[in-house]
């Protein structure tokens, strides 16, 4: 009701410009949000798997994007429906907890929202259809509990991780050489992991790339990698026993922040002023020299006499260097941030074994490495590739193989990937559904459908029949009552996850359960959309 | 119900077929642009620009046309970026990358057609580049050891190299010269040293390479004209007024007088400047910013040459030539380290004054002077020989090199056809358009020249079948002959950036089934 009435029997309005909006109410409403999601899950469906297809996005001011990375590909969509952004939003906070699975988790979402609609039309009630998606995500979420396993590994002996890495790689276009950045992604989560306390930062991994060259020669760097060259061209190229000062105050004359006039009315003034001036300059640079740094690397830039200084003492220094950068280096050589020359003191350097610039290809390109660095526990992974859309989506593919590694450390549980842990929840769904008497059951069976949508959707992508496979794969789990098999998308022969080495981490299937049933709980209760009509 | 709008207003989606069907379209279209600019009678394009003037370029290059065109489709811009990646990396090959990953995605749509996964095409695309550049492995030669043939290769890559551009006529003059600068290098690849100095006037065959170093300034009035055993101080200070730099000083006077003593101590400060810099006991000052008369006044008095305003290449450059250090401050004139060169004089070149530096201390920099009917002339030279450059700097480090003529490619296609052979399942489909691809590229060349390819390229097929076979498309002659014979030679290096680049183009643009265009951002109206 737009329209109410007050004690006195005026009308007054609740709604205002009722008839330039549009509304939907009851079960259209829910209709057309379903409608919404499961758009957006079917433009993800293709991208599912080793054996999913692309998409090429093109962004408002032209550029491309071609990437398999579902969190992405939603991120850059111009979405403008408010469930769209639902969907969205399910997609990104899976890629911030989990890293992987931003894809699995949106179509998962829409095949429950498929199936809700299915029990809309028998006329269940959408609030018992959110309970009961609740009841069988709990026992999904125990199923994977029960059958996901322990497994081993250390630093010496990464295997495992590699295998699991390599798995998340596979569904990407630099599955040409998953073998090696698994290993990269699994060496540099290890160079950075604290294994006493499970706990991995991947801040202190940087990802940087640089177009040219083969997706082969990408490498990790026990070190710092800066995008930026020394500040003068004749200062030397390669730093043995590098103790670096690392500053945030320009090589310039202060600039104090409270307004003042340094007036010059006589010329005795104007002398002591260019004396003070270059006097200035002159401490600056004798102060770094005098605490013993050999490099010197600013946040800020340098006026040009300064930068004579430094090159004239010796000191080689790099300007402009971005405040994270600065303390992943801070952080990797053991230096403090120094904000003041006056506070600038022996312990407060950084030291590295090697500092080197390093061109590229025949245009001017050049990067700095700060290897051997005192504390080893910053790394750089340095991606080459044929062009920039390559760099970039090798960038998201590692980001994804870092994660998966992080949650691995954190818990060393693991299912079976290939859809072989979906069809093994979608079995214990459907048994537990019979065992509750109401109205819910329905809904319970119907998660268990949706989550056969999952393998469903791996199959078709692979050129499979999708109802055939699935159904002899389901059978199979029952006949030998074990877990492992799923599809076989890569066309091995076997549908043993064991054997293909084909795992996922336990907490990110649990978590795509999870997430995908809150957000289709929370669309299934929505019952009245307003929105402003356009203009 | 009808489904609502998901994306916003102008936002489109393009699924399935759709999607695969214009990205096709939009690879093939610029492949077949380039197209008829490969090979050594490919012809030039005309670009002109829409900006102000309507400034007209003419050119080969492929990545020059390829980077001043307005592309909407996403899947041609996969193609130019690709294009300019290789001008980058390699310098060369830029036409070849596009035009074979045109062709490899014009067979992928047959095969897409024939209903064959593009998946399935991917991977037999990957091994057949893998095969082809094993293929190439096995028949390069390396003559790293001898340098006298060492050298004859690189002439012979450079002319290759030069014979489609526009110096084809004086290729063996302007490949001397490339090879001579390269060689200058040692083994950097910084072609920062190599200086190329376009003066519109005489002919291309007046070119020359000078072994010292130019600058296009104009030395001050008054000053020599000519410096023997010139000591030089290479600076970046300004000589107009020096600015206090501390913040928030200003001059505040009260009367006339004072404002003239200001001015007397700004320029005695400029004097002492000045006698600062004389102490170093220089006779040549090169100066990145300006010189203003005054300054310019003293430095004439003390009889010293002092050049104004050379940019900061030219100050790096410079620096590095005469071994000099840049400075900015001048208080301790023992330890800056002057640039040394035998003679400094001013020569003329046409019409224009320049600074000639010979003798320089460090051998690695020198000078190409570019002499052209006009700046188009000049302009495209000067893309050509900076191909010729990036090619020989490149395969200076890696000296495997490869006949060219389209005999690499016929060499991967037959290799290719024989894995086709060897594998089993529908891959084989895939790694057979992928040889069909390859030969594209000589028919190609044969096309261009107004050949008749189907039988050139019949009978080169045919007699690459026998082992060690040289044979490649002679264009000149208009035959299939012998590519060692004829001298035509390529670097290894570029035709493997080329095969590995092109094929991952092919391969991105194959993965894409679903194209979404977000709404173009709104600018404001200027009309």
């Amino acid at each position: 009701m737009a329209l109410a009435f007050d004690e006195f029997g005026r009308p007054f309005i609740i709604l205002r410009e009722q008839d330039q909006k549009t509304r939907l109410r009851g079960i259209d409403a829910q209709k057309a949000n379903i409608a919404a999601g499961k758009a957006v899950a079917r433009i993800l469906r293709s991208s599912l798997g080793p054996k999913g297809m692309d998409k090429m996005l093109q962004g408002p001011d032209g550029d491309v994007t071609i990437t398999n990375d579902g969190a992405t590909i939603l991120e850059q969509m111009d979405v403008d429906n408010q469930i769209a952004k639902l969907m969205v939003e399910l997609s990104r906070s899976q890629d911030y907890e989990i890293g992987d699975g931003t894809t699995g988790v949106v179509v998962m979402a829409g095949a429950l929202l498929e199936q809700a609609e299915r029990q809309l039309d028998r006329g269940i009630h959408p609030i018992r259809i959110a309970e009961g998606y609740e009841m069988a995500s709990r026992v999904a979420v125990e199923h994977l509990e029960r059958i996901a396993q322990k497994f081993e590994f250390d630093v010496n002996n990464f295997e495992p991780l590699v295998q699991t890495c390599m798995t998340t790689l596979s569904s990407k276009i630099v599955n040409r050489c998953k073998r090696s950045l698994a290993e990269i992604a699994v060496k540099a989560v290890l160079a950075v992991a604290d294994l006493e306390r499970k706990d991995v930062n991947l801040d202190l991994i940087k990802v940087e790339g640089k177009v040219g060259g083969k997706l082969e020669d990408t490498e990790l760097i026990y070190g710092i990698l800066v995008d930026k060259d020394m500040s003068h061209p004749q200062m030397p190229k390669q730093i043995e026993d590098a103790h670096i000062a690392i500053l945030t105050c320009p090589f310039e004359p202060p600039k104090p922040k409270t307004k003042h006039k340094v007036d010059i009315d006589t010329v005795e003034k104007f002398e002591t002023l260019r004396k003070q001036e270059q006097q200035y300059f002159d401490e600056m640079v004798q102060k770094c020299k005098d605490v013993g740094a050999t490099l010197v690397i600013c946040q800020w830039g340098f006026d040009d006499e300064a930068n004579h200084l430094l090159m004239h003492r010796n000191l080689p220094a790099v300007r402009w260097v971005g405040g994270v950068e600065l303390e992943l280096i801070a952080i990797a050589t053991g230096g403090r941030i120094v904000p003041r020359f006056q506070e600038l003191t022996p312990e407060k350097l950084g030291k590295a074994g090697l500092v080197r610039e390093k061109s590229f290809g025949t245009t001017k390109e050049r990067m700095l490495y700060i290897e051997h660095c005192a504390n080893s526990r910053a790394v750089t992974v340095f991606i080459r590739g044929g062009n920039k859309m390559m760099i970039e989506e090798t960038k998201r593919s590692i980001h994804d193989a870092l994660c998966v590694a992080r949650n691995l450390i954190r818990n060393k549980s693991i299912v079976y990937g290939g859809g072989a842990a979906e069809i093994a929840c979608s079995l214990a769904v459907e048994a537990a559904a019979d065992k509750y008497p109401g109205v819910e059951q329905y809904a319970i069976r119907a998660f268990a459908e949706a989550l056969d949508s999952v393998p469903m959707a791996l199959a078709e992508n692979s050129g499979l029949q999708p109802i055939e496979t699935l159904s002899a794969v389901k059978s199979q789990q029952i006949k030998e009552n074990i877990p492992f098999y799923g599809i076989d998308c890569n066309d091995v022969g076997t549908n043993d996850m064991r054997e293909q080495n084909v795992f996922e981490t336990l907490i990110g299937k649990q978590q795509q359960i999870l997430l995908a049933t809150q957000v289709v709980k929370m669309i299934l209760k929505i019952d009245d959309v307003i929105s402003p009509s356009e203009y | 119900m009808p489904i609502d709008k998901i994306f916003k207003d102008e936002a489109s989606e393009e699924k399935g077929e759709r999607a695969r069907m214009s990205s096709f379209v939009g690879a093939m279209a610029i492949s077949d642009l380039v197209k008829t600019t490969l090979g050594p009678k490919g012809m030039d394009k005309i670009l002109q620009s829409t900006g102000r003037g309507h400034a007209v370029t003419v050119t080969n290059d492929g990545a020059t046309i390829l980077k001043s065109l307005h592309i909407d489709n996403p899947a041609a811009k996969v193609l130019i970026d690709i294009s300019k990646v290789q001008d980058d990396e390699v310098g060369d090959g830029t036409t070849s990358v596009v035009v074979l990953a045109g062709e490899l995605l014009r067979e992928a749509e047959k095969l897409v057609a024939s209903k064959i996964h593009p998946m399935t095409i991917i991977s037999g695309y990957r091994m057949a580049a893998e095969c082809g550049r094993d293929a190439l492995l096995k028949r390069v030669i390396d003559n790293k050891e001898n340098p006298e043939k060492f050298r004859s290769d690189l002439i012979k890559i450079a002319m290759t190299t030069l014979c489609s551009k526009i110096l084809s006529q004086d290729k063996e003059h302007f490949a001397e010269m490339a090879v001579d600068a390269i060689f200058r290098l040692k083994g950097s690849t910084n072609l920062e040293a190599i200086q190329i100095i376009k003066k519109p006037g005489g002919s291309l065959k007046d070119s020359f390479l000078d072994e010292g170093f130019i600058l296009d300034k104009k030395i001050g009035i008054g000053q020599p004209k000519r410096i023997e055993n010139a000591k030089i101080l290479v600076a970046n200070t300004a000589m107009d007024t020096d600015k206090v730099k501390i913040y928030g000083a200003r001059v505040r006077v009260d009367s006339m007088t004072k404002v003239a003593e200001i001015e007397g101590a700004e320029k005695e400060k400029m004097k002492d400047k000045v006698n600062k810099i004389l102490a170093h006991g220089i006779n040549c000052f090169v100066n990145r910013q300006l010189i203003y008369n005054f300054p310019e006044e003293l430095f004439a008095d003390a009889g010293v040459l002092a050049i104004e305003h050379a940019d900061f290449e030219g100050i790096e450059r410079l620096g590095l030539v005469t071994g000099g250090e840049i400075a900015s401050t001048f208080d301790n004139p023992e330890s800056v380290k002057l640039g040394h060169c035998k003679l400094i004089e001013e020569i003329m070149i046409g019409e224009d004054k320049l600074i000639h530096f010979s003798g320089v201390a460090m051998g690695q920099a020198c000078s190409i002077v570019l002499r052209g009917a006009s700046h188009h002339v000049l302009d495209e030279a000067e893309r050509s020989l900076h191909d010729a450059l990036c090619v020989l700097s490149q395969t200076v480090n890696d000296s495997r090199v490869l006949l060219g003529g389209g005999w690499p490619e016929m060499v991967m296609a037959k290799e290719v056809d024989e894995l086709a052979r060897k594998t089993p399942g529908k891959k084989s489909h895939a790694i057979e358009a992928f040889s069909r691809a390859l030969v594209a590229i000589p028919t190609t060349i044969a096309d261009n020249a107004g050949l008749d390819s189907a039988e050139l390229v019949a009978q080169l097929r045919a007699e690459h079948h026998s082992e060690g076979c040289n044979s490649g498309i002679d264009v000149i002659s208009g035959s299939v002959g012998d590519m060692e014979e004829r001298g035509i030679y390529e670097a290894f290096k570029v035709k493997q950036a080329v095969l590995l680049s092109a094929t991952e183009a092919a391969e991105m643009i194959l993965r894409v089934d679903d194209i979404i265009t977000c709404a173009p951002r709104r600018r404001e109206d200027r009309m």
